[in-house]
């Protein structure tokens, strides 16, 4: 299983050197760590001529306030045709978590991607609508972040 | 009170220049047929759908941060509270996400209960789109001959785990614990008599022309489209693709089954009907083969460290005694890692993205909600139908809320 994995991520190799900055492999499955400048590329190579069709899933993730860089934006690719999967991970820093849509590339991103902003408060550069979704549109803060308090900072109150 | 009797315009006034063509409509948050709390913002020209806005978040209780801060065990139990017509399903990728994490090995015994009771749990959860899905469209008999076959797989689960709509049934290693005595014949007893009920069900709705006239040809979605809204489950399945999880990924043992994956091709809501109505007899034919496959044998893992030990071995032996304190004191570590976990739940691709920084509770857990994608394309489905084909387009999507808000 992951041989072939591994070989899609040689072909993102041979495409462009530049596209892959980390592999890392565990659990039967394998990570490809692509710069944030790359992304969409990256996904448009793997979806147009690599067979991965479907964003199976996109999260973003607080690693920790003192980390850095300090966010990760998780996309899980998966194929209808070859059924493989394989996540492509962003990460980004504190002072800069913008990182471009993949709306273009597939509709699914949309909400994905609005989640993500909402709780973990990464910026999607070209959004269509990037607005909260969870959370009220007045909600301060973004809840999944490691520094943002289990119950809120103050109670919340829908007025 | 005169200013605000001037601001309203005179009746000559109103006639004279008619509501502009488009009208925004708000429906829900409580409309019965938003299957939930689920608010659109419909945009209407005179019944015609132009665009629809849904507008979620109203069930959000922030899982996802509450999953952070406890321990791997006592995720399981906020898991049931999502899907909740499909406790078991969201139970199943929880703890194989974890399980991946843990290189845990399962006993048999353990797999095939996991799939009996999983199929058991997808046929009740079709059972309530069945019914309230025909009830939105004004088929009120079907929803009580439903709800009666589902209590009867309420009864089953509850028998094994003790909870109706909240089992908690699978545990990281195994399972809660082992069937109950006669749990067999319980179930043979009710694979027999369900072929009836379903054979009553395609009586009532399948050909039925008013159902018919209100679902085929109902909200389209082409099978590009489909991929491309990353719709999963029934919902792609009616568009034409071939795409099983149980097959395609297969977990906990599904490759040894033998079941077909219905498909149809024209994406409307009576496609995606069709496709449930089938596989309602595919779980059937799970289920009998999953009980023809249960031969006795442990249900948890040989991982003192991680599985609770049974009460008996507590009482005569001090290092069952010390596991058990120290995983319910202190839970167990997990290598650090992270793993992305799918399952075929009853409305589509469950997945669960599980990051672990070695401690005993997750660093991020990130589900990947089916119904939260799927209600994702209701736009495209909608646009250019009537006002009363949304309720049928929803009732099709078999959404969930309290998956989609988490």
């Amino acid at each position: 299983m992951t041989e072939k994995l591994h070989g899609y991520v040689e072909k993102i190799k041979e495409k462009n050197a530049d596209w892959v900055v980390a592999v890392a492999e565990g659990h039967g499955e394998i990570t490809v760590t692509v710069p944030r400048e790359a992304i969409l590329d990256v996904c448009s190579f793997l979806r147009f001529e690599q067979g991965f069709d479907m964003l199976a899933d996109l999260c973003g993730g607080d690693r920790g306030p003192e980390e850095d860089p300090r966010f990760e934006v998780n996309y899980h690719l998966f194929s209808t045709v070859h059924y493989m999967r394989l996540r492509l991970k962003v990460l980004l820093s504190e002072d800069d978590p913008n990182v471009p849509t993949l709306t273009t590339l597939w509709q699914t991103a949309n909400w994905h991607e609005r989640e993500t902003y909402d709780l973990v408060g990464i910026k999607f550069t070209g959004h269509p609508d990037l607005r909260r979704i969870l959370l009220p549109s007045d909600f301060d803060g973004h809840a999944l972040r490691k520094d943002y308090p289990l119950r809120g900072y103050e109670p919340y109150s829908l007025n | 009170m005169a200013t605000a009797v001037e601001n309203i315009p005179s009746q000559l006034e109103v006639m004279d220049q008619p509501l502009e063509s488009e009208m925004t409509l708000s429906m829900g948050p409580q409309h019965p047929s938003t299957h939930g709390v689920l608010r659109l913002d419909l945009k209407l020209d005179g019944e015609l759908v132009v665009n629809v806005i849904p507008d979620i978040g109203y069930l959000h209780t922030g899982m996802e941060k509450l999953f952070e801060y406890k321990k791997y065990q006592q995720g399981i139990v906020i898991t049931d509270r999502m899907d909740y017509l499909n406790p078991l399903g969201n139970n199943l990728a929880y703890v194989m996400a974890a399980e991946k994490l843990l290189d845990l090995e399962i006993p048999e015994r353990a797999q095939v209960i996991r799939v009996l009771m999983c199929e058991l749990q997808r046929l009740a959860s079709h059972m309530v789109w069945l019914g309230t899905s025909a009830l939105d469209l004004g088929a009120m008999s079907v929803f009580f001959f439903c709800f009666r076959q589902r209590e009867k797989i309420l009864n089953l689960i509850e028998a094994a785990s003790g909870g109706r709509m909240t089992p908690s049934y699978f545990r990281i290693g195994g399972l809660m614990m082992d069937l109950p005595a006669g749990f067999d014949n319980r179930v043979k007893q009710f694979l027999d008599d369900f072929p009836e009920a379903l054979s009553t069900f395609e009586t009532l709705v399948t050909g039925n022309t008013i159902w018919q006239s209100r679902t085929k040809g109902i909200g389209v979605i082409e099978r590009d489209e489909a991929i491309n809204w990353g719709l999963t489950g029934p919902s792609l399945r009616a568009s034409g693709v071939e795409l099983d999880l149980r097959r395609h990924n297969p977990y906990t043992g599904y490759e040894k089954y033998d079941f077909d994956i219905p498909t149809e091709t024209d994406g409307d809501v009576w496609s995606r009907f069709r496709v449930r109505m089938r596989e309602l007899n595919e779980s059937h034919k799970i289920v009998r083969q999953a009980l023809e496959r249960l031969k006795p044998g442990p249900t948890k893992a040989d991982a003192p460290k991680i599985v609770l030990p049974d009460r008996d071995d507590m009482r005569k032996h001090m290092d069952s005694l010390i596991h058990h304190f120290l995983i319910v004191a202190e839970g167990f570590n997990v290598p650090p890692g992270e793993v992305y976990h799918a399952i075929e739940a009853s409305k589509g691709e469950l997945g669960v993205y599980m990051k672990s920084n070695g401690g005993p509770k997750p660093e991020r857990v990130h589900f990947r909600g089916p119904s939260f994608v799927n209600l994702a394309a209701l736009p495209v489905m909608s646009e250019g139908e009537m006002v009363a084909d949304v309720v049928a387009i929803i009732g099709s999507l078999d959404i969930v809320l309290g998956e989609i808000d988490r």
